[in-house]
């Protein structure tokens, strides 16, 4: 596997990733249910809902109580996916999450989607930009950004066998689709490209920013050792140290604020086993605002130069 | 019918049991657990169904119950232990370091009976609409039960659930309102009124009832009732009037012994007002 072999021709949002496995689990297994808040639609969670209306509450706008209503479900063996806006699936509901989910060790699947600046046009109050940072800290809990259709399509699917409370982040815009619909281990790191001079490090829609910004660093001469850390936590030390033991330095690449997401995971796997220079690609302390997906990634330095500058600067530093 | 004389008598010990729990750890919360002491031996020694020395997380084929106001931890540990989740030794360990008695119950310690972490509230209405959905789905007609503070109906999230329940005909829940008219504060109706519950409660669908929760034979009555009621179509409510601290005069009439424990002193005056009537532990 390299970066050249990889060249997306097919656009599809994820959130249809996370609808389309969702609707395959329903048909494998009785055990799963699903919750919405009045975004059915938005989340892709028709055909679940219209197959099997006895296994889909609909909870009306009123986050707080279908997460807890998940956690009852799932004491009666049942396996809960909610989904609303990630914005609305963390942090308005965040203590119903600690305790009736996390602390309560209870399988419930929280299925987030149009996360990060890439929601668009709704603007600062949708775009949540602090979710993984808020789920990260929460103890029991698996956090997972799956890059696109596929990876997202198949994280689904992996997590309705996981034991424990996950939380599945997504997001809205069509996005180039190039990773693999079957193979996905949640904890285990994608290494897409060997390269020797910089290690970076994407999540989300930042995989395939990284993937373009690999291939104009290759022609600068800066060969990319480039992973998809697609599961936050447990984050996959083996595969993070390995690589920076090689190229000495890392960028880190995410739709998230520089706090508390992917960025600082991985400076904590490096600063206390083999510490490297790293630079973040992440937004800058800030709420977004209103724009189109691209627009927004641009004006708040997450395209695809920003990376390949972030590289040429993390190289530098070694 | 378990002898009423049964029942009364274990409610004595079980206040016992919350005084010497609350003292022992110097902290906890006296006044709520009390006044539901009676509520609490009436389902687990009268109404539910259940085996307590084969507790499974799924409650399948059995009624639950979920303590949303977990702060009276005292009364649910002691009723759990009484009739044997565990052993009754234990309760010594309330609030104290390695305890499976947490200050507020959790499922973290795997202690049998428990199967949700509370304590933050408002939540607990939530969790049994979806344990009692589940049993629906696993054509399991047993009942899910809950009680909630009144003060705790300040919370927003009990309202979400109170308009849920009933527009899905969640009718294998019977929820209980500890109506003490305290909360930490102050009394409830000055904190923050609740106006008309009952009306609130019927507004959003609810079949209300209104007991003694401090008269044995009465709560069991209500609750034998609240279970006629269950599989009709609609959840069930009891607004269940107590006195918090009830069975100790001076912890009753004000909301002063809400989250406070007695020294050696207000612990000797306080037994001497309940019969230690199966040992205490």
């Amino acid at each position: 596997m390299s970066i050249h072999d990889l060249n997306s021709t097919e656009k599809k949002d994820t959130r249809s990733g996370f609808g389309d496995a969702l609707h395959e689990l329903g048909k494998e297994d009785e055990r799963v249910v699903a919750l919405c808040a009045d975004l059915t639609g938005s989340l892709k969670m028709n055909a679940f809902a219209d197959d099997f209306p006895d296994r889909f509450f609909q909870t009306g706008i009123a986050e707080a109580n279908m997460m807890g209503m998940a956690a009852g479900l799932s004491i009666g063996n049942k396996i809960p996916f909610t989904g609303t806006f990630a914005n609305f699936s963390t942090g308005r509901v965040y203590d119903q999450i600690r305790q009736s989910i996390a602390y309560s060790q209870k399988n419930v699947k929280i299925c987030a989607s149009h996360a990060g600046l890439t929601l668009g046009e709704d603007g600062a109050t949708h775009q949540i930009l602090e979710d993984i940072g808020l789920m990260r800290m929460l103890p029991n809990m698996t956090v997972i950004n799956p890059c696109d259709y596929n990876q997202t399509f198949a994280a689904t699917k992996a997590i309705k066998d996981f034991e424990g409370p996950v939380y599945l982040r997504f997001g809205r815009p069509s996005w180039p689709i190039f990773a693999s619909k079957t193979s996905f281990e949640i904890g285990k790191a994608w290494k897409i490209n060997d390269g020797k001079d910089v290690t970076i490090i994407a999540t989300g829609h930042m995989v395939w920013y990284a993937v373009l910004a690999a291939k104009e660093l290759e022609k600068l001469g800066i060969t990319v050792d480039l992973l998809n850390i697609h599961t936050i936590k447990p984050i996959d030390e083996d595969a993070i140290l390995t690589s920076v033991y090689k190229t000495g330095c890392v960028v880190t690449a995410e739709e998230h604020n520089r706090f508390g997401g992917l960025g600082e995971a991985v400076a904590q796997v490096t600063s206390t086993n083999h510490p490297v220079p790293q630079e973040f690609v992440a937004v800058n302390d800030s709420f977004g605002e209103s724009g189109t997906p691209t627009d927004l990634l641009k004006k708040y330095g997450l395209d695809v130069s920003d990376i390949v500058k972030a590289a040429q600067k993390v190289v530098g530093r070694k | 019918m378990a002898e009423l004389d049964f029942l009364t008598k274990r409610s004595s010990q079980v206040r016992r049991d919350i005084l010497r729990m609350v003292h022992s750890c110097s902290s906890g919360h006296p006044g709520g657990s009390l006044g539901c002491a009676d509520f609490f031996v009436a389902l687990y020694g009268e109404i539910m169904h259940y085996d307590p020395k084969k507790f499974e997380m799924n409650g399948s084929n059995e009624d639950l119950f979920f303590l949303s106001n977990g702060h009276i931890s005292p009364v649910w540990y002691s009723a759990l232990a009484r009739f044997g989740y565990f052993p009754i030794e234990e309760l010594g360990t309330f609030r104290k370091i390695d305890s499976r008695l947490q200050g507020h119950p959790t499922t973290a310690e795997h202690l049998p009976g428990i199967r949700m972490a509370s304590g933050s509230l408002g939540q607990g209405l939530s969790v049994a609409i979806g344990a009692a959905l589940a049993k629906k789905l696993n054509n399991d007609d047993r009942i899910v039960y809950t009680l909630h503070g009144d003060g705790e109906l300040q919370e927003g999230q009990i309202w979400e659930a109170a308009m849920y329940a009933p527009h899905h005909k969640v009718d294998n829940l019977i929820a209980t309102i500890d109506f003490n008219n305290r909360q930490i504060d102050g009394d409830v109706e000055e904190v923050l009124s609740l106006g008309n519950l009952k009306a609130k409660w019927e507004a959003f669908g609810w079949k209300v009832l209104e007991t003694d929760g401090n008269d044995m034979n009465t709560i069991v009555g209500t609750l034998k009732t609240a279970k006629a009621m269950t599989g009709k179509g609609t959840p069930i409510v009891i607004i269940m009037k107590t006195e918090m601290g009830k069975g100790v005069d001076f912890m009753m009439g004000s909301h002063k012994w809400h989250g406070v424990a007695p020294n050696d002193e207000q612990l000797a005056d306080a037994l001497s007002q309940l019969a230690e009537t199966e040992g205490d532990y």
